[in-house]
């Protein structure tokens, strides 16, 4: 057998996982630009260092957000990836594409560019990785054409994102696939044409569960919730407590704020003290459901690890309502942004800008009275931790 | 290093097209780039006005303004930044200005 030419990729398509490499492999077969894509990354491996030059300033006409330059440092070795740009693809809600419309993404991508796509980025876009400056416009004309629109970029508001919500999900509190759409269409300014100090990130998830991770990824979290009381189906806690689930151990001991009691026969919630967790409604979704009156939390803040240090997301208006036209929570983020922008450093984001001229600072801008549901971190001690001998073990 | 052929004189730029060096920017410069960044014709008053806003704000700062800086200095709206360039303030005016690419994440 002939020697490979990428033995240190090839460790990547060893054990049972799918590979990026075996995928970059099967599009090289085609596509010039992933057979240099893939020799290059070798030699990443190989010289332990990144064959990327810093981005590039690369667009299409009327749009400053969108394409993310990319250019090779080895131009001499690899020519085919001379340039590489991405172009970000804007998702629908919550990822529901019909099989056509991937197809039709497929088939302009093939033509325009490498081929590969990652489906989908952290940002929530379909990502579509690797072509050339002169493809640009025409790739994001036969895009447009589709029906397709880019997502944002730089220091833009980045394409909203959402959980599926009640497209499937039988737990969501609010409608996030419509409020994302909402948010989506009714920003578009700020999406296409970069206006900040920085990115800014919203994104949706329809109940505590959070499935977007809003609250860890985005500047402005958007999380469902409700007031009042779980509603209890008492016939389905019966059925539960005839299945295998230990309804004392499993659920009640391990609610956070043990608000809940079992007496073998009878669940009793004390909604007063229940944090909305969804720990027990996720482990009995037939005899628990989410209170009647639904709505939102919104937090505020959050981001990853540059600057300043990882944040998450804190409590910023404990209940909203959210129905169409959305007219509060739109008007809630235009006047944080426009805080933001009045205020911030260039690269600060929200988060940042927050603790440097403090939280009063900031509701007094905003004109919001605290609250004592504005939680920053709930039950934090920081002379309080876990010893590895603390943490119960196993439960069942 | 690439180059550029403008109005008979050639000049080093980065691989997206940006002046390698400020000092050798030039008026004959930007006309001739223009048409590049979608831009027909002379560039008028204000394009002018936004160049050499952009090279001063360069030259004191070493970067690039933000672009709500740009408009509040400068009177103008972001709807009225793209009709001017229709590139973008970063890719298109400060490409016409000399300015060195802005490092932008993304
Ligand atoms: C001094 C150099 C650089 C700095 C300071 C920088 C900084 C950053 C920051 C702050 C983020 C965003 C993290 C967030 O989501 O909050 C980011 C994302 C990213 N950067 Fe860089 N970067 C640099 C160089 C590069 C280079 C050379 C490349 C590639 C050739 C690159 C590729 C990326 C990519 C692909 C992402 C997106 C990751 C994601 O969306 O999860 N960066 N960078
Ligand atoms: C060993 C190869 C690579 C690894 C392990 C890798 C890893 C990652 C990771 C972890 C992220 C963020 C998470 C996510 O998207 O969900 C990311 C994002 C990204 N990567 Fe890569 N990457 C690789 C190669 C490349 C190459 C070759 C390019 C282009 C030249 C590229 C461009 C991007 C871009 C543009 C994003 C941002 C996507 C977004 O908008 O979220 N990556 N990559
Ligand atoms: S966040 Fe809640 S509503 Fe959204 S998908 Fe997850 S569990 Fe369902
Ligand atoms: S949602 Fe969480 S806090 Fe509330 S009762 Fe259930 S387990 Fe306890």
């Amino acid at each position: 057998m002939a020697k490979s030419e990428t033995p240190l990729l090839d460790e990547l398509e060893k054990g049972k996982w799918p590979s990026f490499v075996t995928e970059i492999k099967k599009a090289a077969e085609k596509s010039p630009m992933a057979n240099d894509l893939l020799h290059q990354l070798e030699l990443s491996y190989k010289d332990r260092i990144g064959h990327w030059k810093h981005g590039g300033i690369v667009g299409v006409k009327g749009y400053g957000s969108g394409v993310i330059g990319r250019y090779s440092d080895r131009p001499d070795l690899f020519p085919n990836v001379q340039a590489f740009h991405t172009i970000r693809v804007n998702h629908p809600s919550g990822w529901f594409y019909k099989t056509d419309a991937l197809r039709s993404l497929c088939d302009i991508w093939d033509k325009h560019g490498s081929g590969l796509t990652n489906m989908h980025g952290s940002t929530g876009d379909a990502i579509l990785l690797g072509t050339t400056t002169d493809h640009l416009q025409t790739c994001f004309d036969d895009l447009s054409e589709a029906g397709f629109d880019l997502g944002g970029s730089g220091s833009a508001l980045r394409t909203p994102s959402c959980c599926v919500g009640p497209g499937r999900c039988e737990w969501a509190c609010v409608d996030s696939l419509d409020l994302c759409h909402h948010l989506t269409m009714n920003f578009q300014d700020e999406i296409h044409r970069p206006m900040f100090p920085y990115k800014f990130k919203i994104k949706i998830s329809a109940c505590p569960n959070d499935c977007v991770a809003s609250i860890a990824r985005a500047d402005f979290s958007v999380i469902g919730t409700w007031k009042g009381d779980i509603r209890i189906d008492p016939a389905e806690v019966e059925a539960y407590a005839s299945s295998d689930l230990n309804i004392q151990r499993e659920v009640c001991d391990l609610c956070p704020t043990r608000c809940m009691e079992w007496d073998g026969r009878q669940l009793k919630i004390f909604n007063e003290d229940c944090t909305r967790c969804m720990h027990c409604i996720n482990l009995m979704p037939k005899a628990l459901r989410p209170g009647e009156e639904q709505g939102a939390t919104i937090l505020v803040g959050g981001k990853a690890p540059i600057v300043e240090g990882a944040l998450l997301s804190w409590v910023l208006v404990p209940f909203m309502k959210l129905e169409p036209p959305y007219e509060e929570i739109k008007d809630l983020i235009l006047r944080i942004q426009d805080w933001w922008s009045e205020n911030g450093r260039s690269r600060e984001r929200l988060g940042e800008l927050i603790k440097r001229l403090g939280m009063r600072t900031f509701l007094r801008a905003l004109d919001l009275p605290a609250t004592p549901q504005m939680v920053k971190a709930p039950r934090t001690n920081p002379y309080v931790f876990f010893w590895p001998e603390d943490i119960q073990q196993e439960v069942k | 290093m690439p180059t550029i052929e403008l109005a008979g004189k050639t000049y080093e730029v980065d691989e997206d097209g940006f002046l390698e060096d400020l000092d050798k920017w030039n008026e004959e410069f930007a006309q001739a780039y223009a048409s590049t960044e979608d831009i027909q014709g002379t560039l008028t008053e204000e394009h002018w006005k936004l160049i050499h806003y952009l090279r001063n704000y360069f030259q004191q700062f070493g970067i690039a303004p933000m672009i709500r800086k740009v408009c509040k200095d400068n009177g103008i709206d972001m709807k009225k930044l793209y009709e001017l360039f229709p590139t973008g303030p970063a890719k298109g005016a400060c490409k016409l200005a000399g300015l060195s690419k802005p490092t932008g994440c993304v």
